[in-house]
């Protein structure tokens, strides 16, 4: 085994700029389209109601709707609205935010699985409402909470969080 | 035969895995680059061509990544390319690389990867998360543990796998890279250190996943002719796979990586392999999570689904045991330059099969080892099987 031998400094020297570094920040922004199929799940989404497309070839109902099924490679041919409930198929407790802060209270994200789709597709989303986050479950049924009306903008956030459905 | 020539591996060098390495990303892929040319015996006019690995171009601040590391990769007046399939990328570089001489247009290539993670700082999280669908997925606050940690749940409960049966991944890894002189985080550590170790997002804790890292690892292919001509230990590419899932990664089950058994099958075909526990000497999986070391050994279908955290627990994946994986001490022991932790696991093999490890050097004359990495957003798998 050959290996190149070198050394490593550390972090807090570079933010002190005790070793030559230069330092930068982008200021880059963006504004994406959401597209075809998913503006109109997003217009969907301000009338309180999950829509999903279909296709006829192997018979998905596909949530994400998309205008294309990826696996039989033909145009997606019909718009179908599924339940706004359904079941984890898989969560984490969070103890980090997106920029890898700490947090003090955890949050928990979740795979749900929504009633009407096709089986195991679902969309990522907030659980809030579940007491001990112990006691959160994979297969745990659970049931959008949404934003009101006035305050929805046509966005993933105007579903504010899925709660679990206690029976 | 799979191309019209077949490929061999005939030097071998990488750098240190370190956080904040002194050296640029360029300085770097020379590096590793002059070493593995060293050890092939060759100089880079020898060199036909070259392919760079490197991934997400965020983490250096340096958009075309691929050309601002070509002179350091020993690609001045070469035909040149720089391959990206996320993590994936350290096991597909040397793939690309194979397709440059397996198709007789070149008799040598020079395969180099490379990543500075640490220079986005003070972590490379904040950049991660640019991964994820803008519209669908950003504004929920994701975060790149997120995704491991879902995963991880999933194949938790899809088999009732206990986290102590995970942890041992993390303990064997980091304990086999003592004596690996490159390694990063080598330690002696207990389940329990892992099992007690800050939470991240649940059930992946801090001993759970591999570091932010440098490093850079290269290696020489050459086509068999001028493979017998440099060296009487050449090491063999008998398989090559590679495959992607959708990127619907919400509608998909998340406890089997389909992709990984797709491009296992893809290169185990080309290998004549038929029973890979069986005809597999050693395995180098990839193992940013102590999870995915299990996760890739049933997709590289190494045993039964759900069957990897018992083989652990038996011993088997030791380096004294019938498979060993990771002897290296894979990702959570050396560290995690994504792109150069993927072709240093491909380097561990051509060791491995040289007999040149060292104290690494696993018993029983190795002839076969398979290498993986896997990346993207839980969807892409990369496969390599090495024979001697
Ligand atoms: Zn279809």
């Amino acid at each position: 085994m050959r290996y190149y031998q070198s050394e490593a400094v550390e972090t807090k020297d570079i933010k002190e700029g005790k070793i030559p570094t230069e330092k930068f920040r982008p200021k880059a922004k963006f504004a994406w389209s959401a597209g075809i199929a998913i503006s109109r799940f997003l217009e969907e989404l301000k009338n309180g109601k999950i829509i999903a497309t279909t296709c006829s070839k192997c018979g998905r109902i596909m949530v994400p709707p998309r205008i294309y099924c990826e696996k039989c490679f033909k145009p997606a041919d019909g718009w179908k609205y599924v339940k706004d409930t359904g079941v984890i198929n898989t969560f984490s407790v969070s103890f980090l935010a997106a920029d890898a802060s700490r947090l003090k209270e955890p949050i928990v994200v979740a795979i749900i699985n929504l009633d009407g789709a096709s089986e195991g597709m679902g969309i990522v989303h907030r659980i809030e409402e579940y007491g001990d986050w112990r006691e959160v479950k994979i297969g745990m049924k659970v049931k959008a909470v949404w934003k009101p009306p006035e305050e929805r903008t046509g966005a993933i956030t105007d579903i504010a969080y899925f709660k679990p459905i206690r029976e | 035969m799979f191309g019209k020539k077949r490929v061999a591996i005939v030097g071998a060098g990488v750098t240190l895995f370190r956080r904040n390495l002194k050296e640029t990303g360029k300085e770097l892929s020379y590096e590793a680059a002059k070493t593995a040319l060293e050890v092939a015996g060759l100089e880079l006019r020898d060199i036909k061509s070259v392919v760079m690995g490197s991934a997400p171009d965020a983490f250096d601040g340096v958009h075309m990544k691929g050309e601002y590391l070509a002179d350091g990769a020993g690609a001045y007046h070469k035909p040149y390319t720089r391959v990206f399939v996320g993590g994936g990328t350290g096991v597909f570089t040397p793939l690309a690389g194979w397709w440059h001489v397996a198709s007789g247009q070149f008799d040598t290539c020079l395969v180099v990867c490379e990543e500075k993670m640490s220079s986005c700082y003070p972590h490379p999280q904040y950049a991660f998360t640019t991964i994820f669908d803008p519209i669908l997925e950003r504004p929920i606050g994701m975060n790149l543990i997120w995704i491991f940690a879902l995963e991880m749940n999933r194949y938790m409960h899809k088999h009732n796998i206990k986290k102590e049966d995970i942890a041992l991944v993390s303990v064997k890894n980091k304990r086999n890279a003592l004596d690996n002189p490159i390694a990063q985080l080598a330690a002696n550590i207990t389940v329990e250190d892992v099992l007690n170790s800050e939470i991240m997002a649940w059930p992946v804790q801090r001993l759970d996943v591999s570091p932010t890292s440098d490093g850079a690892a290269a290696v020489v292919l050459a086509s068999e002719d001028v493979a017998k001509e440099v060296t009487d230990n050449p090491v063999w590419i008998d398989g090559v796979g590679w495959c992607i899932d959708s990127t619907h990664w919400t509608d998909r089950d998340l406890y089997y990586p389909d992709y990984v058994e797709c491009a296992a099958k893809m290169a185990y075909k080309m290998a004549g392999i038929k029973n890979p526990p069986k005809e597999i000497d050693l395995a180098e999986p990839y193992d940013p999570f102590d999870y995915k070391e299990l996760h890739h050994m049933e997709g590289l279908l190494l045993c039964k689904k759900g069957e990897a955290p018992k083989l652990t627990r038996e011993g088997v994946t030791q380096r004294d045991g019938d498979l060993p994986t990771c002897p290296s001490g894979g990702l959570l022991g050396c560290g995690n330059p994504i792109a150069a932790a993927g072709l240093m696991k491909v380097c561990e093999i051509f060791w491995q099969l040289r007999g040149e490890a060292g104290k690494r050097q696993i018993p029983g004359d190795p002839r076969t080892g398979v290498a993986q990495a896997w990346g993207d957003l839980m969807q892409y798998g990369s496969v390599i099987v090495l024979r001697r």
